[in-house]
């Protein structure tokens, strides 16, 4: 019996012994990252991130994928930060959601490591590292640019049915009901709030002017919102409205694969579209056209993702912290990740050469200045989700223009 | 001793016996009570703390975090000035009606022909009850898939050769809730049913015999004597399809995400989004807090009748 005690005590204790050698030759920290990056070419290009993050220090990337989209994955994350239960660093998009996180003292402070690197010099545009900033402070890293006002043109169905592939909005209203004529869908419309939302917003960067756009995403100007410049942009909606009639098809991607079967002529949505056409080996230019602004005003809106560290005790853990922040704003990740992700870098002085026609683009917009900031910068979730609330119920149904102008003006009130 | 001093002595024994047999009633069965203590704290803390909780921050203008900033009734009257709420109400009270009234229908249909002592009784009530074993997050998705026009039910029937056939619920904003319903239906009612077939089999066959003298007709004396005699089984029936209808949310979310437009939505799926989604609690709360009223308004007459009479 006691030999038996002692051959399992030498043995835990050869385990034990091993494991600590194991945790000391490791060096670094492991560090939990999470976020909502789990499709093909989003999981590909998390894994940039992963390799940089270890190649560039000692530490472990601990991946921390939440299934779903960021409807899923925010309450999930935000929830175990409030709860006492924080990741190492999380992924969120920058704006207004971790507003109430960093007031109640609950993320971490990376202005020190902003300031010896300089982020302010290169960050282009600087908007994104204001939409990081509170009180002065800076609490978040951008890593990248997502912009919404892109249209997405089928060359094929355009070419089946006889017609040039339209440069512009207008022109694409002209065609539309002889796409219809054809026996194709004029316009693919994913039926969920968020992707008739973001078609209103193209629709109006486009159809309203940059000033009247200005007046109400940012000022919140409720006149401007009740008045011609916006009653044309809801004509123009009312409009596309019918294009899109037919188009029963719930997710983002369906409605994108409408347009690279070729069985839908248009589809506005961001430009993480892209990757649906990559991934279905389409090319831009030749099987697929790509208009940012919607042709009209060459703008595009600076939303994007960023990543949030919570506060935590563990020294060593936040020095992982920092030294993430840092490889993540270094110029060979963004460069890796935002190849791998179809979205531009947040800085201005990287080499994107490689970077496909569209993607060319958008980094021309960006160069010039073009730029607008996003709507999770602009408006909170809350009047956020009641607009997308208003568009469901807008595109669904037969609401008029001028009743849904009305409520939508008084949304804008309601915003602060 | 005296005879006085004999019946004191006597009294006193008996006093102490019925003290010992009949002790304070706080302390009787006291293991009993001991095991009952965590449910009566998650009860009391979880259940009513929690909905103290709740009530209490729907009169502020907490977002992300709790915060007590009252607000008043501000909360309340946006939320029913919101086209979205008034639409989950409405969902709701079709759903709710027409689940009702079809569930006990078809259940006690289906365990009366199943009570007619037929051949093959247990393959039938397998069949029935096999939908139950399946989450409405799976029931969803199937139905979703039934009712797809181009790969369901339609695209089936048209393949047969009726062409112009068309059954498109889920993409029809006026029927997309019987799109729900029937989903629902094909996964609750077997469990019902299943109730039902319990109720009737605990009715004596003396009943039946009694019934079959009189010459009273089978339906007749199903309406008139086997109903009735079954009360407490349709009670619990009711209260197990009633809180099923209160928190359809699930089978929503899978089968048309409150789609298309707002045309499906329901109020605890209105709760959730703005809770998390929209990032405003108080909102939520307060959505949830008249979640809570209508149910407390429909329990409160049925319990004063159902525990009230029963003390006259």
């Amino acid at each position: 019996m006691n030999n038996l005690k002692t051959i399992l005590m030498a043995s835990t204790a050869t385990i034990l012994a091993g494991s600590i050698a194991f945790a000391q030759s490791e060096g670094g920290t492991e560090l939990e990252v999470t976020h909502w990056w789990t499709s093909g070419g989003e999981a590909a290009a998390v894994s940039r991130l992963a390799e940089e993050f270890e190649a560039n220090t000692d530490n472990t990337w601990v991946d921390g994928a939440i299934a779903g989209s960021g409807g899923t994955a925010r309450p999930i994350i935000i929830s175990r930060i409030i709860g006492g239960d924080p990741m190492g660093a999380t992924q969120l998009n920058h704006g207004q959601q971790a507003a109430e996180l960093i007031e109640a003292g609950l993320m971490t402070d990376l202005t020190d490591l902003a300031e010896e690197e300089g982020w302010r010099d290169f960050v282009n545009p600087t908007s994104l590292l204001d939409a990081c900033t509170l009180d002065g402070r800076i609490y978040c890293a951008p890593v990248n640019i997502h912009s919404a006002q892109w249209l997405w043109l089928s060359r094929d169905a355009y070419e089946s049915a006889g017609l040039d592939v339209p440069n512009n909005w207008d022109e694409f209203v002209e065609t539309a009901p002889q796409l219809r004529e054809a026996g194709l869908q004029p316009l693919a419309m994913g039926q969920q709030g968020w992707q008739q939302s973001l078609a209103f917003g193209a629709i109006a960067i486009g159809v309203a002017g940059l000033d009247a756009w200005r007046a109400v995403n940012v000022d919140k100007d409720t006149e401007v919102a009740m008045g011609p410049e916006y009653t044309a942009v809801w004509e123009a909606v009312a409009n596309a409205r019918e294009f899109a009639r037919g188009s029963n098809v719930q997710d983002w991607n369906q409605a994108t694969n409408m347009v690279i079967t070729d069985s839908a002529g248009a589809q506005i949505m961001g430009d993480w579209a892209q990757g649906e056409f990559a991934v279905a080996g389409e090319t831009a230019g030749e099987d697929y056209e790509c208009l940012p602004g919607l042709g009209l005003n060459a703008v595009l809106d600076t939303g994007g993702d960023a990543f949030y560290f919570p506060l935590v005790e563990d020294e060593a853990v936040k020095a992982a912290q920092m030294e993430l922040a840092s490889t993540l704003m270094s110029p060979e990740t963004q460069v890796a990740f935002n190849l791998a992700k179809g979205s531009l870098p947040v800085r201005g002085d990287v080499d994107m050469s490689t970077a496909n026609a569209c993607m060319q683009k958008g980094l021309e917009i960006l160069g010039d200045g073009n730029i607008l900031p996003s709507g999770d910068i602009n408006f909170s979730a809350d009047i956020q989700t009641q607009i997308e609330d208003l568009m469901a119920e807008f595109w669904a149904g037969d609401m008029s223009a001028a009743d849904a102008q009305q409520r939508y003006a008084d949304l804008v009130g309601q915003a602060d | 001793m005296t005879a006085i001093e004999q019946d004191r002595a006597r009294g006193a024994a008996d006093g102490r016996r019925e003290k010992s047999t009949r002790p304070s009633r706080i302390f009787r069965n006291p293991m009993a009570k001991l095991a009952s203590l965590p449910m009566i704290f998650t009860a009391l803390v979880v259940f009513v703390g929690g909905t103290a909780w709740t009530v209490f921050y729907s009169f502020t203008s907490s977002s992300l975090l709790p915060r007590t900033d009252f607000v008043g009734l501000a909360q309340y009257e946006r939320l029913w000035t919101t086209s979205r709420w008034i639409v989950s109400i409405k969902n709701l009270a079709i759903y709710g009606v027409c689940s009702l009234v079809l569930t006990l229908v078809i259940a006690f249909v289906l365990a009366a022909l199943l009570d007619r002592k037929i051949r093959g009784e247990a393959v039938f009530r397998s069949i029935f009850l096999y939908p139950f074993a399946l989450s409405f997050i799976v029931t969803g998705l199937a139905w979703q898939w039934i009712l797809n026009p181009d790969f369901g039910l339609q695209g089936l029937v048209r393949g047969w050769g009726w062409e112009s056939f068309s059954f498109d619920p889920l993409n029809n904003p006026d029927i997309v809730m019987f799109g729900l319903l029937i989903a629902g239906l094909w996964q609750g009612t077997g469990l019902i049913m299943c109730i039902m077939l319990a109720g009737l089999r605990g009715i004596d066959d003396d009943i039946w015999k009694a019934a079959r003298v009189d010459g009273i007709g089978t339906v007749k004396t199903y309406v008139r004597v086997i109903i009735p005699m079954m009360r407490p089984v349709f009670i619990t029936a009711l209260v197990l399809i009633a809180s099923g209808i209160i928190k359809l949310y699930d089978l929503v979310v899978a089968q048309t995400n409150g789609g298309p437009g707002l045309a499906s939505e329901v109020p605890a799926k209105y709760v959730i989004n703005y809770m998390f989604q929209a990032q405003n609690l108080g909102q939520g709360f307060a959505a949830s807090t008249m979640m809570l009223l209508s149910v407390v308004i429909i329990l409160i007459p049925w319990a004063y009748l159902e525990f009230g009479g029963r003390k006259q």
